[in-house]
Protein backbone atom coordinates (compact mmCIF):
# COMPACT_ATOMS: atom_id res chain seq x y z
CA UNK A 1 0.00 0.00 0.00
CA UNK A 2 1.19 3.37 -0.70
CA UNK A 3 -0.75 6.92 -0.37
CA UNK A 4 1.16 9.53 -2.43
CA UNK A 5 -0.11 12.89 -2.40
CA UNK A 6 0.78 15.40 -5.00
CA UNK A 7 0.73 19.50 -5.21
CA UNK A 8 -2.66 19.61 -3.05
CA UNK A 9 -4.03 23.26 -2.65
CA UNK A 10 -7.12 23.84 -0.41
CA UNK A 11 -9.14 27.30 -0.94
CA UNK A 12 -12.43 27.64 1.26
CA UNK A 13 -14.49 31.38 -0.27
CA UNK A 14 -11.34 32.57 -2.30
CA UNK A 15 -9.16 32.11 1.12
CA UNK A 16 -6.07 29.75 0.44
CA UNK A 17 -5.86 27.12 3.39
CA UNK A 18 -2.74 25.67 2.19
CA UNK A 19 -1.13 25.10 -1.25
CA UNK A 20 1.60 22.53 -2.70
CA UNK A 21 1.06 19.46 0.08
CA UNK A 22 3.12 17.07 -1.65
CA UNK A 23 4.08 13.64 0.37
CA UNK A 24 4.62 9.69 -0.33
CA UNK A 25 3.71 7.07 2.06
CA UNK A 26 5.03 3.66 1.94
CA UNK A 27 3.80 0.85 4.75
CA UNK A 28 5.54 1.90 7.76
CA UNK A 29 6.29 5.25 7.92
CA UNK A 30 4.38 7.68 9.78
CA UNK A 31 3.51 11.64 8.55
CA UNK A 32 2.90 13.76 11.28
CA UNK A 33 0.69 16.85 9.67
CA UNK A 34 1.36 20.27 12.30
CA UNK A 35 0.12 23.52 12.00
CA UNK A 36 -1.45 26.06 14.11
CA UNK A 37 -5.17 26.50 14.88
CA UNK A 38 -6.95 27.07 11.56
CA UNK A 39 -3.80 25.99 9.29
CA UNK A 40 -5.71 23.27 8.06
CA UNK A 41 -4.71 19.79 9.56
CA UNK A 42 -7.99 18.47 9.43
CA UNK A 43 -8.80 19.54 6.22
CA UNK A 44 -5.68 18.09 5.07
CA UNK A 45 -6.99 14.90 7.10
CA UNK A 46 -10.44 14.47 5.40
CA UNK A 47 -8.38 15.69 2.07
CA UNK A 48 -6.48 12.43 2.57
CA UNK A 49 -9.39 9.97 3.77
CA UNK A 50 -11.44 11.46 0.29
CA UNK A 51 -14.07 13.10 2.11
CA UNK A 52 -13.74 16.29 0.69
CA UNK A 53 -12.30 16.86 -2.78
CA UNK A 54 -8.72 19.24 -3.09
CA UNK A 55 -9.40 22.38 -5.04
CA UNK A 56 -6.04 21.40 -6.98
CA UNK A 57 -3.64 18.53 -7.04
CA UNK A 58 -4.36 14.47 -6.18
CA UNK A 59 -4.23 11.90 -3.17
CA UNK A 60 -3.91 8.34 -4.68
CA UNK A 61 -3.95 4.95 -2.74
CA UNK A 62 -1.97 2.49 -4.18
CA UNK A 63 -1.47 -1.56 -4.09
CA UNK A 64 1.16 -3.54 -5.73
CA UNK A 65 2.01 -0.58 -8.18
CA UNK A 66 -2.21 -0.47 -9.19
CA UNK A 67 -4.92 1.99 -7.97
CA UNK A 68 -6.48 -0.10 -4.64
CA UNK A 69 -9.43 -1.91 -5.21
CA UNK A 70 -12.85 -1.12 -4.63
CA UNK A 71 -13.79 2.20 -2.46
CA UNK A 72 -10.66 3.54 -0.72
CA UNK A 73 -12.63 3.41 2.81
CA UNK A 74 -12.11 0.32 3.37
CA UNK A 75 -8.67 0.85 3.62
CA UNK A 76 -9.12 3.78 6.16
CA UNK A 77 -9.43 4.69 9.48
CA UNK A 78 -10.32 8.01 11.02
CA UNK A 79 -10.12 8.85 14.61
CA UNK A 80 -10.97 12.80 15.07
CA UNK A 81 -12.82 15.08 17.09
CA UNK A 82 -15.34 16.29 13.99
CA UNK A 83 -16.01 12.40 13.52
CA UNK A 84 -19.52 11.94 15.41
CA UNK A 85 -20.90 8.68 16.13
CA UNK A 86 -24.87 7.67 16.63
CA UNK A 87 -26.15 8.04 20.18
CA UNK A 88 -28.86 6.09 20.17
CA UNK A 89 -26.84 2.93 19.12
CA UNK A 90 -24.56 1.06 21.54
CA UNK A 91 -20.59 0.18 20.75
CA UNK A 92 -21.63 -3.25 19.74
CA UNK A 93 -24.11 -2.26 17.38
CA UNK A 94 -21.81 0.95 16.18
CA UNK A 95 -18.78 -1.88 15.61
CA UNK A 96 -21.47 -3.92 14.08
CA UNK A 97 -22.05 -1.24 11.31
CA UNK A 98 -18.11 -0.44 10.93
CA UNK A 99 -18.27 -3.78 9.05
CA UNK A 100 -21.35 -4.14 7.31
CA UNK A 101 -21.07 -0.10 6.32
CA UNK A 102 -17.65 -1.19 4.36
CA UNK A 103 -20.09 -4.38 2.86
CA UNK A 104 -18.11 -6.88 5.55
CA UNK A 105 -19.33 -9.40 7.63
CA UNK A 106 -19.65 -8.42 11.02
CA UNK A 107 -16.88 -9.72 13.18
CA UNK A 108 -18.43 -9.99 16.81
CA UNK A 109 -15.52 -11.54 18.50
CA UNK A 110 -13.28 -9.16 16.66
CA UNK A 111 -15.37 -6.31 18.40
CA UNK A 112 -15.26 -7.91 21.62
CA UNK A 113 -11.68 -8.11 21.68
CA UNK A 114 -11.32 -4.38 20.41
CA UNK A 115 -13.89 -2.97 22.99
CA UNK A 116 -11.98 -4.58 25.82
CA UNK A 117 -9.02 -3.29 24.95
CA UNK A 118 -10.30 0.41 24.59
CA UNK A 119 -11.81 -0.39 28.15
CA UNK A 120 -15.44 -0.30 26.76
CA UNK A 121 -16.51 -3.89 27.12
CA UNK A 122 -18.52 -3.48 30.28
CA UNK A 123 -20.54 -1.03 28.72
CA UNK A 124 -20.46 -2.15 25.62
CA UNK A 125 -24.52 -2.13 25.34
CA UNK A 126 -25.36 1.04 26.47
CA UNK A 127 -26.14 4.06 24.51
CA UNK A 128 -23.98 6.51 23.44
CA UNK A 129 -25.59 8.81 24.81
CA UNK A 130 -24.91 7.98 28.01
CA UNK A 131 -21.04 7.91 27.19
CA UNK A 132 -18.81 10.71 28.10
CA UNK A 133 -16.63 12.43 25.77
CA UNK A 134 -13.65 9.96 26.87
CA UNK A 135 -15.58 7.00 25.78
CA UNK A 136 -17.15 8.32 22.62
CA UNK A 137 -13.22 8.72 21.71
CA UNK A 138 -12.17 5.18 22.62
CA UNK A 139 -14.98 3.93 20.89
CA UNK A 140 -13.82 6.22 17.70
CA UNK A 141 -10.71 4.00 17.82
CA UNK A 142 -12.79 0.98 17.95
CA UNK A 143 -14.95 1.98 15.16
CA UNK A 144 -11.83 3.01 13.15
CA UNK A 145 -9.74 -0.17 14.23
CA UNK A 146 -11.94 -3.00 13.52
CA UNK A 147 -11.73 -3.52 9.58
CA UNK A 148 -7.74 -3.65 10.02
CA UNK A 149 -7.43 -0.58 7.78
CA UNK A 150 -3.91 -0.12 5.46
CA UNK A 151 -4.08 3.56 6.51
CA UNK A 152 -5.02 4.82 9.89
CA UNK A 153 -5.40 8.60 10.32
CA UNK A 154 -5.63 10.51 13.38
CA UNK A 155 -6.38 14.14 13.80
CA UNK A 156 -5.86 15.15 17.78
CA UNK A 157 -5.04 11.07 18.62
CA UNK A 158 -5.07 12.31 22.16
CA UNK A 159 -8.27 14.53 22.82
CA UNK A 160 -10.38 13.81 26.05
CA UNK A 161 -8.51 10.93 26.93
CA UNK A 162 -7.36 10.14 30.29
CA UNK A 163 -3.28 8.81 30.96
CA UNK A 164 -5.08 5.17 30.51
CA UNK A 165 -6.19 5.85 27.41
CA UNK A 166 -3.26 7.56 25.86
CA UNK A 167 -1.84 4.06 26.52
CA UNK A 168 -3.45 2.38 24.59
CA UNK A 169 -3.41 5.22 22.18
CA UNK A 170 0.07 4.77 21.74
CA UNK A 171 0.17 1.09 21.69
CA UNK A 172 -1.83 1.41 18.19
CA UNK A 173 0.13 3.90 16.53
CA UNK A 174 3.18 1.62 17.59
CA UNK A 175 1.07 -1.58 16.22
CA UNK A 176 0.04 0.82 12.98
CA UNK A 177 3.27 1.64 12.35
CA UNK A 178 4.98 -1.57 12.25
CA UNK A 179 2.17 -2.77 9.30
CA UNK A 180 0.91 -0.60 7.98
CA UNK A 181 0.45 3.87 7.48
CA UNK A 182 -0.13 6.46 10.16
CA UNK A 183 -0.87 9.91 9.83
CA UNK A 184 -1.49 12.29 12.73
CA UNK A 185 -2.24 15.91 12.86
CA UNK A 186 -1.72 17.46 16.17
CA UNK A 187 -0.60 20.58 17.66
CA UNK A 188 1.06 18.62 20.57
CA UNK A 189 4.38 17.37 19.55
CA UNK A 190 4.85 15.19 22.27
CA UNK A 191 1.85 12.78 20.71
CA UNK A 192 4.03 12.08 18.22
CA UNK A 193 7.72 11.41 18.73
CA UNK A 194 9.12 9.45 16.02
CA UNK A 195 8.04 9.99 12.67
CA UNK A 196 9.44 9.72 9.07
CA UNK A 197 7.87 13.01 7.35
CA UNK A 198 6.25 15.84 8.27
CA UNK A 199 4.25 18.54 7.06
CA UNK A 200 4.09 21.61 8.69
CA UNK A 201 0.81 23.96 7.75
CA UNK A 202 2.32 26.94 8.97
CA UNK A 203 4.45 27.27 6.20
CA UNK A 204 7.92 28.24 8.44
CA UNK A 205 5.99 30.39 10.16
CA UNK A 206 6.53 29.94 14.31
CA UNK B 1 4.17 -6.29 4.02
CA UNK B 2 0.65 -4.94 3.70
CA UNK B 3 -1.30 -4.57 6.94
CA UNK B 4 -4.03 -8.03 7.54
CA UNK B 5 -7.39 -6.09 6.04
CA UNK B 6 -10.08 -8.09 6.41
CA UNK B 7 -10.60 -10.92 4.39
CA UNK B 8 -13.68 -11.32 2.32
CA UNK B 9 -15.57 -9.21 -0.65
CA UNK B 10 -17.00 -6.18 -0.06
CA UNK B 11 -20.28 -6.60 -0.94
CA UNK B 12 -21.84 -3.58 -1.94
CA UNK B 13 -25.53 -5.01 -1.41
CA UNK B 14 -24.58 -5.76 2.17
CA UNK B 15 -23.27 -2.13 2.69
CA UNK B 16 -26.73 -0.52 1.00
CA UNK B 17 -28.63 -3.12 3.61
CA UNK B 18 -26.95 -1.90 6.36
CA UNK B 19 -27.79 1.80 5.23
CA UNK B 20 -30.91 1.10 5.64
CA UNK B 21 -31.07 -0.94 8.70
CA UNK B 22 -29.23 1.89 10.39
CA UNK B 23 -31.75 4.21 9.42
CA UNK B 24 -34.57 1.56 10.51
CA UNK B 25 -33.42 0.76 13.56
CA UNK B 26 -32.80 4.54 14.15
CA UNK B 27 -36.29 5.25 13.46
CA UNK B 28 -37.67 2.69 15.87
CA UNK B 29 -35.65 4.13 18.53
CA UNK B 30 -36.53 7.86 17.99
CA UNK B 31 -39.71 8.08 15.83
CA UNK B 32 -38.77 11.10 14.31
CA UNK B 33 -40.05 10.97 10.90
CA UNK B 34 -42.83 8.47 11.49
CA UNK B 35 -44.22 11.27 14.19
CA UNK B 36 -43.79 14.34 12.16
CA UNK B 37 -45.33 12.57 9.06
CA UNK B 38 -48.33 11.67 10.66
CA UNK B 39 -49.11 14.44 12.59
CA UNK B 40 -48.98 16.58 9.23
CA UNK B 41 -51.09 13.99 7.48
CA UNK B 42 -53.82 14.76 10.60
CA UNK B 43 -53.44 18.13 10.49
CA UNK B 44 -53.72 18.63 6.48
CA UNK B 45 -57.08 16.31 6.79
CA UNK B 46 -58.49 18.29 10.15
CA UNK B 47 -57.77 21.24 7.68
CA UNK B 48 -59.17 20.25 4.46
CA UNK B 49 -62.08 19.02 6.64
CA UNK B 50 -62.69 22.07 8.01
CA UNK B 51 -62.72 24.29 4.85
CA UNK B 52 -65.33 21.80 3.38
CA UNK B 53 -67.22 21.42 6.27
CA UNK B 54 -71.26 19.55 5.73
CA UNK B 55 -71.07 20.46 2.34
CA UNK B 56 -68.58 18.16 0.84
CA UNK B 57 -67.02 18.65 -2.36
CA UNK B 58 -67.16 16.46 -5.55
CA UNK B 59 -64.93 13.30 -6.16
CA UNK B 60 -62.78 15.20 -8.72
CA UNK B 61 -61.85 18.13 -6.22
CA UNK B 62 -61.58 15.40 -3.77
CA UNK B 63 -58.79 13.58 -5.17
CA UNK B 64 -56.60 16.56 -5.47
CA UNK B 65 -56.61 17.44 -2.00
CA UNK B 66 -55.59 13.40 -1.29
CA UNK B 67 -52.68 14.03 -2.84
CA UNK B 68 -52.46 17.57 -1.33
CA UNK B 69 -52.12 15.77 2.16
CA UNK B 70 -49.63 12.90 0.85
CA UNK B 71 -47.40 16.16 -0.63
CA UNK B 72 -47.16 18.33 2.83
CA UNK B 73 -46.98 14.81 5.01
CA UNK B 74 -44.02 14.34 2.71
CA UNK B 75 -42.15 17.82 2.69
CA UNK B 76 -42.35 17.13 6.35
CA UNK B 77 -39.95 14.48 7.62
CA UNK B 78 -38.89 12.58 3.64
CA UNK B 79 -35.65 15.29 4.40
CA UNK B 80 -34.44 14.43 7.65
CA UNK B 81 -33.04 11.25 6.11
CA UNK B 82 -30.22 13.13 5.14
CA UNK B 83 -30.72 16.33 7.07
CA UNK B 84 -30.33 14.07 10.41
CA UNK B 85 -27.08 12.95 9.09
CA UNK B 86 -25.19 16.62 8.62
CA UNK B 87 -27.30 18.26 11.64
CA UNK B 88 -25.90 15.86 14.40
CA UNK B 89 -22.18 15.35 12.40
CA UNK B 90 -22.54 11.94 11.08
CA UNK B 91 -22.82 12.31 7.23
CA UNK B 92 -18.72 11.69 7.17
CA UNK B 93 -18.62 8.65 9.35
CA UNK B 94 -21.18 7.35 6.68
CA UNK B 95 -18.76 9.09 4.12
CA UNK B 96 -15.76 6.56 5.34
CA UNK B 97 -17.39 3.65 5.36
CA UNK B 98 -20.10 2.89 2.66
CA UNK B 99 -20.07 3.77 -0.95
CA UNK B 100 -21.98 6.86 -2.31
CA UNK B 101 -24.29 4.76 -4.39
CA UNK B 102 -25.14 2.23 -1.38
CA UNK B 103 -26.09 4.94 1.41
CA UNK B 104 -28.42 6.50 -1.50
CA UNK B 105 -29.96 3.01 -1.96
CA UNK B 106 -30.25 2.22 2.16
CA UNK B 107 -31.41 6.04 1.93
CA UNK B 108 -34.19 5.48 -0.64
CA UNK B 109 -35.38 2.36 0.46
CA UNK B 110 -36.12 4.03 4.06
CA UNK B 111 -37.57 6.59 2.34
CA UNK B 112 -40.09 4.16 0.16
CA UNK B 113 -41.02 2.19 3.43
CA UNK B 114 -41.77 5.36 5.55
CA UNK B 115 -43.90 6.24 2.37
CA UNK B 116 -45.60 3.52 1.84
CA UNK B 117 -46.07 3.18 5.29
CA UNK B 118 -47.92 6.98 5.82
CA UNK B 119 -49.39 6.76 2.89
CA UNK B 120 -51.59 4.08 3.33
CA UNK B 121 -52.66 5.47 7.08
CA UNK B 122 -53.40 8.42 4.93
CA UNK B 123 -55.62 6.97 2.66
CA UNK B 124 -57.29 5.60 4.97
CA UNK B 125 -58.11 8.35 7.34
CA UNK B 126 -58.74 10.20 3.97
CA UNK B 127 -61.79 8.01 3.45
CA UNK B 128 -62.63 7.71 6.99
CA UNK B 129 -63.13 11.08 7.53
CA UNK B 130 -63.83 12.96 4.34
CA UNK B 131 -67.46 11.99 2.98
CA UNK B 132 -67.80 11.69 -0.82
CA UNK B 133 -65.02 10.44 -2.00
CA UNK B 134 -65.26 7.19 -3.34
CA UNK B 135 -63.13 5.12 -5.76
CA UNK B 136 -64.67 3.13 -8.25
CA UNK B 137 -61.95 1.89 -10.15
CA UNK B 138 -59.80 0.23 -7.24
CA UNK B 139 -57.01 -1.06 -9.19
CA UNK B 140 -56.29 2.09 -11.27
CA UNK B 141 -56.41 4.13 -7.87
CA UNK B 142 -53.84 1.29 -6.14
CA UNK B 143 -51.56 1.86 -9.31
CA UNK B 144 -51.63 5.76 -8.72
CA UNK B 145 -50.66 5.36 -4.96
CA UNK B 146 -47.61 3.06 -5.33
CA UNK B 147 -46.30 5.05 -8.80
CA UNK B 148 -47.33 8.03 -6.66
CA UNK B 149 -45.75 7.40 -3.82
CA UNK B 150 -42.69 5.61 -5.37
CA UNK B 151 -41.82 9.06 -7.38
CA UNK B 152 -42.56 11.22 -4.33
CA UNK B 153 -39.68 9.28 -2.41
CA UNK B 154 -37.45 9.24 -5.34
CA UNK B 155 -37.38 12.89 -5.72
CA UNK B 156 -37.76 13.56 -2.40
CA UNK B 157 -34.31 11.49 -1.17
CA UNK B 158 -32.55 13.43 -3.78
CA UNK B 159 -33.68 17.17 -2.47
CA UNK B 160 -33.09 15.56 1.13
CA UNK B 161 -29.14 14.79 -0.46
CA UNK B 162 -29.08 18.28 -2.16
CA UNK B 163 -30.16 20.61 0.59
CA UNK B 164 -28.95 18.90 3.63
CA UNK B 165 -25.83 20.97 3.15
CA UNK B 166 -27.95 24.22 2.89
CA UNK B 167 -28.29 26.54 6.20
CA UNK B 168 -32.19 26.94 5.09
CA UNK B 169 -32.63 23.54 5.12
CA UNK B 170 -36.49 23.38 6.25
CA UNK B 171 -37.61 26.47 3.28
CA UNK B 172 -35.62 25.19 0.68
CA UNK B 173 -37.19 21.70 0.95
CA UNK B 174 -40.65 22.45 0.23
CA UNK B 175 -39.54 25.34 -2.48
CA UNK B 176 -37.09 23.01 -4.32
CA UNK B 177 -39.28 19.81 -4.08
CA UNK B 178 -42.98 21.70 -5.18
CA UNK B 179 -41.67 22.74 -9.07
CA UNK B 180 -39.39 19.27 -9.80
CA UNK B 181 -42.25 17.23 -8.33
CA UNK B 182 -45.03 19.30 -9.76
CA UNK B 183 -45.27 16.59 -13.26
CA UNK B 184 -45.48 13.73 -10.60
CA UNK B 185 -48.75 15.68 -8.58
CA UNK B 186 -50.21 16.45 -12.23
CA UNK B 187 -50.27 12.80 -13.38
CA UNK B 188 -51.66 11.67 -9.99
CA UNK B 189 -53.83 13.73 -9.26
CA UNK B 190 -55.45 12.85 -12.73
CA UNK B 191 -55.07 9.38 -12.20
CA UNK B 192 -56.72 9.68 -9.26
CA UNK B 193 -59.50 11.66 -10.90
CA UNK B 194 -60.20 8.66 -13.15
CA UNK B 195 -60.69 6.13 -10.39
CA UNK B 196 -63.10 7.95 -8.56
CA UNK B 197 -65.00 8.57 -11.86
CA UNK B 198 -64.94 4.81 -12.65
CA UNK B 199 -62.91 4.95 -16.02
CA UNK B 200 -61.14 2.02 -17.32
CA UNK B 201 -57.85 0.53 -16.40
CA UNK B 202 -56.51 1.34 -19.86
CA UNK B 203 -57.64 4.96 -19.72
CA UNK B 204 -55.23 5.76 -17.23
CA UNK B 205 -52.02 4.18 -19.12
CA UNK B 206 -51.00 7.73 -20.04
CA UNK B 207 -50.66 8.91 -16.81
CA UNK B 208 -49.01 6.04 -15.75
CA UNK B 209 -46.48 5.90 -18.21
CA UNK B 210 -45.70 9.49 -17.35
CA UNK B 211 -45.40 8.05 -13.52
CA UNK B 212 -42.76 5.46 -14.90
CA UNK B 213 -41.41 7.49 -16.96
CA UNK B 214 -40.69 10.05 -14.41
CA UNK B 215 -39.53 7.39 -11.78
CA UNK B 216 -36.81 6.49 -14.58
CA UNK B 217 -35.55 9.34 -15.53
CA UNK B 218 -35.18 10.80 -11.35
CA UNK B 219 -33.51 7.09 -10.13
CA UNK B 220 -31.06 7.67 -13.38
CA UNK B 221 -30.01 11.93 -12.45
CA UNK B 222 -30.14 10.45 -8.48
CA UNK B 223 -27.15 7.85 -9.20
CA UNK B 224 -25.10 9.77 -11.83
CA UNK B 225 -25.30 13.04 -9.56
CA UNK B 226 -25.07 11.66 -6.05
CA UNK B 227 -21.31 11.03 -5.85
CA UNK B 228 -21.15 14.87 -6.59
CA UNK B 229 -24.04 16.00 -3.97
CA UNK B 230 -22.64 13.99 -1.32
CA UNK B 231 -18.88 14.41 -1.23
CA UNK B 232 -18.75 18.48 -0.26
Amino acid sequence: MKVEARGIRKVFNRRVIFRDVSFSLEEGKVLLVTGRNGSGKSTLVKIVSHVLSPTAGSVTFTDGGGPVKGAVARHLGLVSPYLQLYDEFTASEHLDMAMTLRGLRPDPAGADALLERVGLFPRRNDPVRTYSSGMKQRLKYAFALLHRPAVLLLDEPMSNLDAEGIGMVRGVMDEQRAAGILVVATNDLTDLERYDERVDLNGGKP
Amino acid sequence: MSAPVHTGRPSWIRSALAVFLKDWNSELRTRYAVSALLMFVLTTIAIVLFALGTEGAPPHALAGMLWVVIFFSGMSGLARIFVTEEERGTAMTLQLTAPPSAVYTGKLLFNLVLVYAVNTVAVLLFFFFIQGFEVRTVSIFLVTLFLGSTGLAVMATLIAAIIAKANTKGTLFPVLSFPLLLPLLLAVIKATQLAAEGAFFAEAGGEFQILISYIGAVLTVSYLVFDYVWKD
